[in-house]
Formats: structure tokens, sequence, C-alpha cells
């Protein structure tokens, strides 16, 4: 049986009564209590469950973070298994519907993915749901046994006793929903554990059907009758519609429809090439007097002359105006970063089946909880008659969770203009995913930096920047002091012990869509710290690992992944040997801490890297194998924007449409990787963001070392994207 | 629109598209075999990687138009020695991470051991790198390539 497999589904289960589900809801505060699952009478079922038990002795998990790529499957199903001492083969996982009270992130309060938290909020739910359910089948079998619970054991999905009775989880699961939920179920002492942490035991549940072809994404979908929809719209960002001629459109065979939405003009086919062919007959003049014009060439001289100002403190100790007045060599650096579109893979699109009265929508929903309350306002209808359900989805890095819920919003406009009872497929092309905004901001960090007498004295970051919040549901999560945090993330709480410090923002308007892009604030701030730090050392003759570890007094953390990236890597000094030179990186993200070692050579285009090094600190791991894979992962993923992306504007258009114009890291300059995890204690934090941002600076500082200036503006091979 | 004969995976799909439909879209919206993905459009990222006549090519820029009679085999009818072995080690090695490219991948590895049964690595960046992974799942492809390899000797 597949994650997919349809017979798993969990209508089928509750319809057929074939199946017994185990259904348990455990809620934040450890309280735990059992629901019968509600009659399969309306369109949206919400089932109170994160976990079904089948006669077959299948065990699936619900799990209610979306799976990316980047492990919650196997995570949750890892957590639940330890707790339940199931028998990894027995373990199935499927996506848990929209539903913010049973599946909320218990970091956001609704449910979503994002932030790297899906391990680090349910670390102890899911164990306290594996807990209860294996406290409830011990229960029914003494009860059948007719046996002191006490003196059942449970190993590896078999439940025994000393009288040689023994039976299945499936044998029992009737009978154990009968018995009362533990209120405060007893977690294993991490010294047990089976699961977690170990080598070798737990495999991903979803390998096999995204390697055989049969895993099914948005765009797989098969509904008799859908119609393939795309959009037609702006190529300026805030450009409207003034006026368009459907009739090219609507004369090419297979278009059915199209419509004016609030996005654009919709054209709807049997199919995705008519679909495609007729919207590229649509004739629309589009009005673009409210639409942002600046290219980013006028963007990077204003921002420039910003960044020349002191911008908002957010944060200040000592006097650095005083302590570079007072001599030593002062060191400035301006680093420019651009718009990053995140590509995922699958681009962006949703399906929905409206029948009036009820919807139901299927798609890689990031952010089921605001996504599902933006569809049944658009069709009128209460929640409750809104059925939303998330499915893989082919990668995302931040684009699937939209602080505007714009796709969520778009699918219901499409819908609803096509009116009820038509099955719809919103798809975007490519070229629509990468034009389409929602970008990691443009931005600029100046640097100052004074060295005395071998010593850093001096530290000052002016930031220029857009605001990913500003104006969201997330401004009065993420804002201080009215500047949004996750604009300087990193920069403000830098590692490193200096006396004099300042770091400052100009937090700037663009008519540009901008987005949280994997590590966020990271992705720029991580750069402008560790590059800097790597030039004021040089400067101050320091070695690049010692140096840093000489200010890390207030960091073990940071300084524990940087000692043990250097011993992994055997780091022996930065000199160059024979062309190659390795640089460092140590970033702190979502939690989670990693350092980089990259080494590098210089290619005709520019850098090589060949191998990085990469000791990450997540606190308790989970799934080891999956942490190696998401740094390995986050480094290519790193790599490639940092060598070769960037989305440009003309006069307010978005330049790069597809791969071609937007770079992308290929096999070929994938370097090998050898990833350290180290052990800790410490709870679980999350790793699909953090392996990202160390890798830009571990390469600039070893082009350093080659005799190179680290790149002030990225890509570091520029034109790569154009 | 125009009336096709396509044989995939050995079955005959009978469609009435316009001729300048992607083989992509036939295979997917006309004969409903959706392993093969869309990534680009362009020939740029190798996710629509199909067989034609047992030669790979990249579906989403040949038109239907120009397929004629030779067979087309998809991700769902990759049923070759190392077609399996591929995706044996690609489960073993748990390479996919969102998944979406991974049938052009597997598609693209497949026929590079059938050409090489004992690819470097290089040769593995030479006949891999017209597949994007945004993932960046480059090292276990590369590690997977090799286990696969090692599994078919003998």
């Amino acid at each position: 049986m597949t994650v997919h497999d349809r017979s798993l589904s969990r209508r089928a289960i509750l319809k057929g009564g074939a199946g017994l589900a185990l259904g348990l809801y455990i809620a934040h505060t450890g309280k735990a209590f059992a629901q019968t699952p509600p009659a399969p009478a309306s369109v949206n079922i919400a089932p109170n469950t994160f976990l079904v038990i089948k006669p077959d002795n299948t065990v699936t998990v619900l799990c209610k973070h979306i799976e990316f790529g980047q492990g919650p499957f196997t995570g949750m199903a890892t957590l639940v298994a330890e707790e339940l001492d199931a028998d990894w083969a027995q373990m199935r996982a499927e996506h848990a519907p929209s539903n913010p009270v049973l599946y909320k992130n218990l970091v956001f309060g609704v449910q979503g993915t994002g932030g790297s938290s899906a391990i680090a909020n349910s670390y102890e739910q899911m164990r306290k749901v594996g807990a209860a359910a294996r406290a409830m089948l011990v229960s029914a079998a003494a009860a059948e046994w007719n046996v002191p619970a006490a003196e059942i054991t449970v190993e590896q999905g078999v439940i025994r006793h000393s009288s040689g009775k023994e039976g299945r989880f499936g044998a029992f699961a009737e009978k154990a929903m009968q018995q009362p939920v533990p209120a405060d179920p007893k977690l294993k002492d991490p010294s047990g554990f089976r699961l977690i942490g170990k080598e070798g035991v737990v495999k991903r549940l979803d390998s096999a059907i995204k390697s055989n072809g049969s895993a099914e994404f948005t765009l797989d979908i098969k509904d008799p009758d859908t119609l393939t929809a795309l959009v037609a719209r702006s190529p300026r960002f805030g450009g409207t519609v003034a006026s368009f001629d459907a009739s090219a459109a609507l004369a090419v065979p297979g278009v059915v429809d199209v419509k004016r939405v609030p996005t654009g003009v919709a054209v709807y086919a049997k199919g995705f090439w008519p679909a495609k062919t007729g919207r590229d007959a649509l004739k629309i003049t589009w009005d673009d007097s409210k639409a942002e014009s600046r290219g980013t060439a006028q963007l990077l001289t204003e921002f420039r002359t910003l960044s020349k100002t002191p911008g908002k403190t957010v944060k200040q100790e000592g006097d650095v105006d005083a302590a570079i007045a007072k001599g030593g060599r002062l060191i400035e650096a301006e680093y420019v970063f651009p718009y990053l579109a995140h590509a995922p893979m699958e681009p962006l699109n949703a399906f929905m089946k409206w029948e009036g009265a009820t919807a139901s929508a299927r798609f890689g929903s990031q952010f089921p909880t605001p996504d599902h309350a933006a569809i049944a306002k658009v069709l009128g209808i209460g929640i409750d008659k809104v059925h939303l359900q998330t499915i893989l989805a082919g990668g995302s890095f931040g684009r699937r969770a939209q602080q505007t819920v714009h796709v969520a919003l778009e699918l219901a406009e499409v819908v609803k203009a096509a009116g009820p009872g038509k099955p719809v497929k919103l798809v975007w092309t490519r070229e629509d995913d990468t034009r389409g905004g929602y970008y990691r901001p443009f931005g600029i960090h100046r640097m100052r930096g004074v060295v005395r007498d071998g010593k850093i004295e001096a530290w000052s970051d002016t930031i220029v920047g857009q605001s990913i919040m500003k104006g969201s549901p997330f401004e009065a999560m993420t804002f201080k002091d009215g500047l949004d945090s996750t604009a300087y993330e990193g920069a403000h709480d830098i590692p490193y012990e200096v006396a004099n410090f300042r770091c400052d923002l100009h937090q700037v308007d663009v008519g540009v869509p901008v987005l949280w892009w994997r590590s966020v604030g990271h992705s720029h701030t991580g750069y402008a710290v560790e590059a800097f730090v790597d030039e004021l050392l040089q400067a101050a003759g320091q070695d690049p690992v010692e140096g840093r570890l000489a200010m890390m007094g207030k960091s073990p953390r940071h300084a524990g992944v940087l000692k043990a990236v250097a011993e992994l890597a055997d780091w022996k000094g930065a000199k160059p040997e024979s062309g190659r030179a390795r640089g460092v990186a140590v970033v702190e993200s979502f939690d989670t801490y990693v350092a980089q070692i990259a080494d590098v050579s210089m290619g005709e285009e520019g850098p090589i890297v060949h191998k990085v090094w990469c000791a990450v600190d997540c606190g308790i791991a989970v799934n080891p194998d999956i942490i190696r894979a998401q740094m390995e992962g986050g480094i290519g993923f790193g790599l490639g924007h940092i060598l070769y992306a960037e989305q440009t504007l003309d006069e307010g258009r978005p330049v790069a449409g597809n791969f071609d114009a937007y770079r992308s890291l290929r096999i070929n300059e994938m370097p090998q990787i050898e990833v350290a995890i180290v052990r800790s204690t410490e709870k679980p934090t999350g790793v699909g963001e953090p392996g990202v941002p160390p890798i830009g600076p571990a390469v600039a500082n070893a082009m350093a070392k080659l005799g190179l200036k680290r790149p002030a503006q990225l890509p570091i091979v520029q034109g790569a994207s154009t | 629109m125009t009336a096709f004969t396509l044989k995939i995976n050995g079955q005959n799909h009978q469609l009435d598209v316009d001729p300048s439909t992607p083989l992509l879209w036939a295979i997917r919206d006309n004969a409903g075999l959706t392993g093969t993905k869309y990534g680009c459009g362009v020939a740029q990222c190798g996710a629509c990687t199909v067989y034609l006549g047992g030669q790979t090519i990249r579906s989403c820029s040949l038109p239907v138009s120009a397929v004629g009679r030779k067979e087309i085999t998809t991700i769902e009818g990759l049923k070759s020695r190392e077609g399996v072995a591929v995706q044996k080690a690609w489960v073993a090695l748990d390479v996919p991470q969102c998944g979406y490219c991974q049938s052009g991948q597997v598609m693209s590895a497949a026929a590079l051991l059938s050409l090489n049964p004992k690819p470097t690595d290089r040769d593995i960046d030479l006949a891999m790198n017209g597949n994007i992974c945004r993932c960046a799942t480059y090292v276990r492809i590369r590690a997977a390539i090799h286990d696969a390899a090692k599994s078919l000797e003998g």
C-alpha cells in the first residue's frame, strides 16, 4: 500500500466500516479525549483523528503538515511509531484535511507549514498521540485476555503477554476505541528510543511513489469534465485589464469560455494546450496607471542612496561612530541582493469543484486555514461548506504559503466565474510562476567595521529592503517598533561579541509582491554578516575559524557547529592549495545552527564548488537521514541562487520567465557534501531552511582566499540569469 | 483538430488534437498518463523526459505531429532491467524530496545505464545535466546511479 492508496481515504474508512478508525485528538495542553468520527453526511468531514489503525495492521498518520519534500510524512509517522512501539513497516502517512482546530500548527495557532516548524511543534504532540494509542491498545488487550495491563508489552507492532498470548494492532483497534484516552500518556525517556535519532531504521514513506510516477500532484488530478484554466495577468505588478477581445481565443478548438476575473482574464479549455493557445490569442489592453513601473536599476540607485544614511535603529550597543573616530582600520562593504523567485519544480496550481452550495478544493495548500477562509468568502458560502484537502506538492520553498492567499483567491474567483458544476484546474505556467512576483525581496546591506589591534572594535549594518509582512495578518506577530523583523533577522543578533554595534533598517515600499523564501531574512543577512566578519577577521590577521570562535563566548551552539565542521573538514587554515581554497560560514536560523566549509576553485565562468562540509545542530535529531537530505538540498538550493539566480525588472516588468533565463543549479554544478549532525539533547528544531544561508558566504569567503573580492552584487556569476 | 494514434507503453491511444500539441500534453491530458511532468515547457528542465523509439526526448517540445509511429515509453511503462534497478536504488537511498522531477530523473538515469553500464561521476553529470531538481537531490542521484550500476553487474 502506498500513501496514495485510495482504499485508505478517510471517507472510505468511515463509510465502509471495514476499517477501524482509532480516533484520537490530543490537545496542545496534553489533555486528550477520544471522539467518535463524525458521520460522512456533509461535504466537509472533519476527521478528529491523527491516526487510523486498520484490520491489516497498517497505521496511518494524518499529517497536519504539507509534504513537499522536507519529510513531515516520515517525521510525524516516526514520532507516533516511536511511542506506539509500532514496526516501521506498518506505518503510512497521508495529509490531514483542512481543520484549524484539530490540525493547527502549535506555533502559528492556525493550520500551516513554515518557519521550519513541523517537527518542532509536533514533537510532543505526535508522541502523545502514539503513547495514548499504545495505552488504549494495551487496555483493550488486557480486557480481552483478562490479564493486568502492566503485564503486557508492545514491541515492533506486536502486543504480548507472558502467558504466550500475542496479537497485532489491527485485532485490537476497534476495542481500543472503547477505552478511555489517557489524559497524560507517559512518554519514553529518550534513552529508550528505537526510531527517533536512529540510523537506517526509518525510511521515507514517499520514496516509492515518487520514483515510479504514481505520486499524485495537483496537476495530475483527474476528475471527469475538468476544465483547465489559465489566467492572463498584467505584465506589471498592479496593472489591471482596461479592455480585452476574446474572439480569437474562443475560436481555438478546445477553448470553452473566457471570463474576466480580478487578476486578469481567464481562459477555460479542455486541457492545458488549448488553454495556453487560447490565452496566447487574447488581445488585452492593460491599464498600468497604478502599476509599479520602476526597473531594478532604478531601485538599486534609490536603495543605494538611502543606504548611505542611517535607517531606523534596530539594535545599538556602545557607540559605533565614536569607535570609528578613534581610528584603526575602517572597512566598508556593500552587498546587493536580487529579487529571487522560488521556482518550485511544480508551478503553482489548484483544483476545485463548486456545486453552488458546497465546494471541494484540492491542492498543495501550505497554509490551509487562511486559504480555506478565502475560498469560502469568495464563493459566499460557509467555511463548513468548503472541503479543502492539501495534497503532495512539487516543492515550495515558501511559495505555496502567501500572506495574501492569492492562489486560493484566484482559484475561487476563476471557479466562480466559470459557474457552478464545473470542476476547474487552475494552472500557472513556468513563466507565470517566474514572473508572478512574491519574490525574495531586493535589498542592500551597507556594512562598516573597524579593526584595531587585531580586534573587531565596531560593526555597523544599514539594511535597505522591502517588508514581507506589512499589511498582512502576520504583521502583528512579526513587527517590532514599526519594523518587519524578518528584514533584519540574523543581522541584529550576530553571534559575535563586538563592543560597538549598530543595525538599522530603511523599510521601503515597492509595488512588487514579496514573500518569505527558504530561510527568509537569513537568505541575505546570513551572507552579509558572514562575508563581512570574514573580511574583518582577514584584516585582523586572524584565522576564519579561530577568529570566529574567539568572539563566540555567548554563542555556544554556534561555536559547537563551527568546531564540528572544522573537524569534519580537517580544517588547517584558509590558505589556498593548488588553486583551491576553503571558506567557512556559520548561521543560525529557526533555532537550528549550521556551519559549512566550501572547497572552491575558479573556473572560466565563476566559482566551482568541489565539496561542502556541513555540521548541523537541530537539537534532538528525529530523522538523521532526512536532516542530511535537507542539508544537501539546502546547500544545492542556496548555491544555485547565490551563483546564478536573479529576477530583474525592466520598467516594472519581470524579465526572466523560465529556466533558460532564471538559471537553476544543475547536477554538474553540485558539490560533494558531507554532513555531521551534532549530538544534542535540546528540543528538536527544523531543518527545511537552515541549510541554505551559510553556503553563499562560505563560497564568497573561499573566493577571498583565492585573492578575489567577496562578491558585492549577487548572484556571483553576473549575467547568468539573462 | 487531427486524429493521431500514439503507441504508449505498448498500447495504442487514439486522440483528436491540434497537431501543434506537445507530446507531453497528449500523454497527460489525452492518454491520461500523469507520471510524466510539466516543469518548463521549453526543454530546459527534463521533468517531461520520455523515450521515443528508445531515445530520451523532452516531450514538452515535440509536437504530436512529429511523433509518427515510433513507440513512446513513459515512467509508467519503464520495465527495463536498468529502469527497475534505478527505481530500486532511488528508494533504497531515499533520493526523492518533493518528487516532482523524479520521473524525468529516473528516465534519464535508466537511459544512461543502458548506454553506459559503469558511468563515472563525470559521465553522470554529463548525462543528467538536462534534468533540473529544484530540491537539489543531485548528491543522492549520483550515488543511486552508481548503486544501480553495481546491482546490474554480473
